[in-house]
């Protein structure tokens, strides 16, 4: 009777359909489901950290942006246009926000589930693949970071901080931004065995938000530091956000959205190989 | 002659069809770096058999479990599961697999019926029949009135019944039940047992480990006892019993600082004759016979009793009766 349609829809003839495909052992296609849960989790979830991810841009862009501000004047861009001080540190605040969220969802979160949830395990245990479990993860990372990203948007555009319409492109460019950070996060949670080795990644962000040309340009600084900083994600990060508000597109913006391509397609890749060995070890 | 032949011919048309082969495993082996978890065993699983792994802690029972269930990489032998390699497809095998894990790993952020939706989402399936499903299942585990706690509110026998019901959310071929009894009460325990039977009617493929040996003689059609790593016996649970023991065992109490020195002078009695700090056992085709010998012979044990030989004194004489470290 319902033989035939309990068959097309059954869990084999739902992974049959993958098999021999490209990348069947370690992808099933199925990101959504892992979405999903995130989602059916996140309802009954703790709602001050949502809101503390997206106040506290807004509260750095008040008080250094329009506070400090007003002592320094203007600033001048990339292209030599002098900029007002908060409409210069508003792209970076947006960009160190962006990273601040997928490095909090990628490390937190997923060590916590990796150690306590055994949530990897189950999902593990299902025709899903490593891939849609790192995928979903870091897909609900971007969600949130989206949705950051666009209440900020709200924010500045009113304020005059966004000058150019190029500035639209920012909001998928957080998002990018949160996606090579993500990528990268995950795998690095996956090697970190207690909460004190997750203190060092804060170790890491803080030195490298105040110091990335977040609130001063980099010529201050001795070029062998301007080297090495220009090397650091999160000034590849501010730079690309920076030229997109401020309409200061170039070549070289292209190369820091190259930047975050690699980053994001080795980080996929490392935390897909790591998942490997952790649960299906 | 004739019967003979075709009997031979069905033999091996069921040798060469794989597509009645679930599971076959050779020189299956598992390393945790140094230590050999999983030593070179060899085992089939026929479709809509059911199939029983026996053995003391650590014996490798849930390794095996694992590497069947392709969450775990072999490390050596060969291991096919309807054919395919579980090292290499994966989710492939898995979409067949029902898999109830030794320990409980629900998603504590859930509530007990978003566990079991959420659990056939990963599978893929379809929301409306998920719907349903989710409801049949919460009945199963006699959770309906639960279905809206967070997991971690639940009692310890519960949490077992919905890691049990999760295993069946993608109606699978086979089953892998890893202990699945451990913790529930009796009601809970025959009504897995009555829906244990009933799939297996269907033709879906049982394999389970489980530390009660009435368990095992009821559930399983054929089991290996593993220790160490290795397989110590295998065969239908009468055929064991029948290899290793005898029909009948006897067992008498002389009182604890009595029983070796009887011992010592009856252990010509019966088949075989095992001497416990508090009793002796007989191992003999008939246990009366053996109480008149010993009565005949003078003695007069505190306390005697006949019983049928069970899987348990199979599996104690197989695996030794101190604790395996
Ligand atoms: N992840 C692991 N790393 C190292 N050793 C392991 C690991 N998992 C299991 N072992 C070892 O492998 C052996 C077999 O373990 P396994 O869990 O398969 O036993 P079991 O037969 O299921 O026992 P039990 O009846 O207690 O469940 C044990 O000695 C155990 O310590
Ligand atoms: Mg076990």
């Amino acid at each position: 009777m319902s033989l035939i349609n309990a068959s097309i829809d059954s869990a084999i003839a739902i992974a049959e359909r993958r098999s021999g495909k490209f990348g069947a052992e370690f992808y099933a296609g199925r990101t959504n489901a892992i979405l999903e849960r995130a989602f059916l989790a996140f309802k009954t979830s703790s709602w001050m950290i949502v809101l503390s991810g997206f106040v506290e841009p807004v509260f750095y862009l008040l008080s250094f942006g329009f506070g400090l501000g007003a002592l320094i004047g203007g600033v001048t861009d990339g292209a030599g246009n002098s900029v007002s001080y908060a409409a210069y540190i508003a792209p970076a605040l947006l960009a160190t926000s962006a990273m601040n969220g997928a490095i909090y969802d990628s490390t937190w979160n997923v060590f916590f589930k990796m150690h306590f949830g055994k949530l990897y395990q189950t999902m593990l245990a299902t025709s899903l693949g490593t891939l849609d479990v790192a995928l979903g993860e870091i897909g609900w990372a971007l969600l949130r970071g989206l949705a950051y990203a666009m209440g900020f948007m709200v924010i500045m555009a009113p304020l005059g901080l966004i000058p150019s319409w190029w500035g639209i492109l920012a909001i998928p460019g957080a998002v990018l931004v949160a996606f090579g950070f993500a990528s990268i996060g995950m795998g690095i949670t996956s090697y970190l065995k207690n909460f004190q080795q997750m203190n060092w990644v804060n170790f890491f962000m803080l030195p490298m938000f105040l110091f990335s040309g977040t609130f001063y340009p980099l010529s201050i600084y001795p070029d062998w530091l301007r080297m090495i900083i220009e090397a650091l994600p999160l000034w590849q990060a501010i730079q690309l956000e920076r030229d997109l508000t401020l309409g200061t597109v170039g070549w070289s913006t292209l190369a820091h959205v190259a930047y975050f391509a690699v980053m994001i397609v080795g980080g996929l890749y490392f935390t897909t190989k790591r998942l490997s060995a952790l649960f299906l070890r | 002659m004739g019967n003979a032949f075709k009997e031979e011919s069905t033999e091996l048309a069921k040798k060469t069809a794989p597509a009645d082969l679930m599971i076959v495993a050779k020189g299956l082996t598992k390393k945790y770096d140094d230590f050999t978890a999983v030593d070179g065993i060899d085992f089939q699983v026929k479709r809509g058999e059911s199939f029983g792994l026996l053995g003391p802690n650590g014996a490798g029972k849930s390794t095996t479990m694992k590497m069947i269930g392709a969450t775990s990489l072999r490390t050596g032998g060969e291991l096919t599961i309807l054919g395919k390699d579980p090292n290499k497809q994966g989710p492939e095998i898995r979409a067949h697999l029902g898999v109830v894990p030794q320990t409980d790993n629900h998603d504590n952020d859930l509530k007990a019926w978003e566990n079991l939706y959420i659990y056939g989402r990963y599978f893929g399936l379809g929301r409306k029949f998920l719907k349903k499903k989710v409801e049949e299942l919460l009945d199963f585990a006699q959770l309906q009135d639960k279905r809206d706690v967070k997991v971690d509110q639940l009692s310890g026998g519960m949490k077992r019944r919905l890691t049990i019901a999760r295993g069946l959310v993608n109606e699978p071929e086979i089953l892998m039940l890893d202990e699945p009894t451990t913790g529930l009460d009796p009601q809970a325990r025959h009504i897995l047992w009555d829906r244990l039977f009933r799939l297996k009617e269907e033709g879906v493929t049982l394999v389970i480990t489980t530390h009660y040996m009435d368990e095992a003689e009821q559930l399983c059609d054929r089991l290996i006892v593993m220790d160490k790593g290795k397989i110590m016996a295998e065969g239908a649970p009468a055929d064991l019993i029948k290899k290793y023991s005898s029909k009948e065992v006897l067992e008498v109490r002389f009182g604890s600082s009595k029983n070796a020195e009887a011992a010592e002078k009856l252990k010509h009695l019966g088949d075989r004759i095992e001497t416990l700090p508090d009793r002796i056992l007989f191992y003999a085709e008939d246990g009366e016979k053996v109480l008149k010998q010993i009565h005949k012979l003078g003695f007069e044990p505190a306390t005697s009793l006949v019983r049928r030989s069970s899987l348990e004194d199979v599996f104690l004489r197989l695996t030794g009766r101190t604790l395996v470290e």
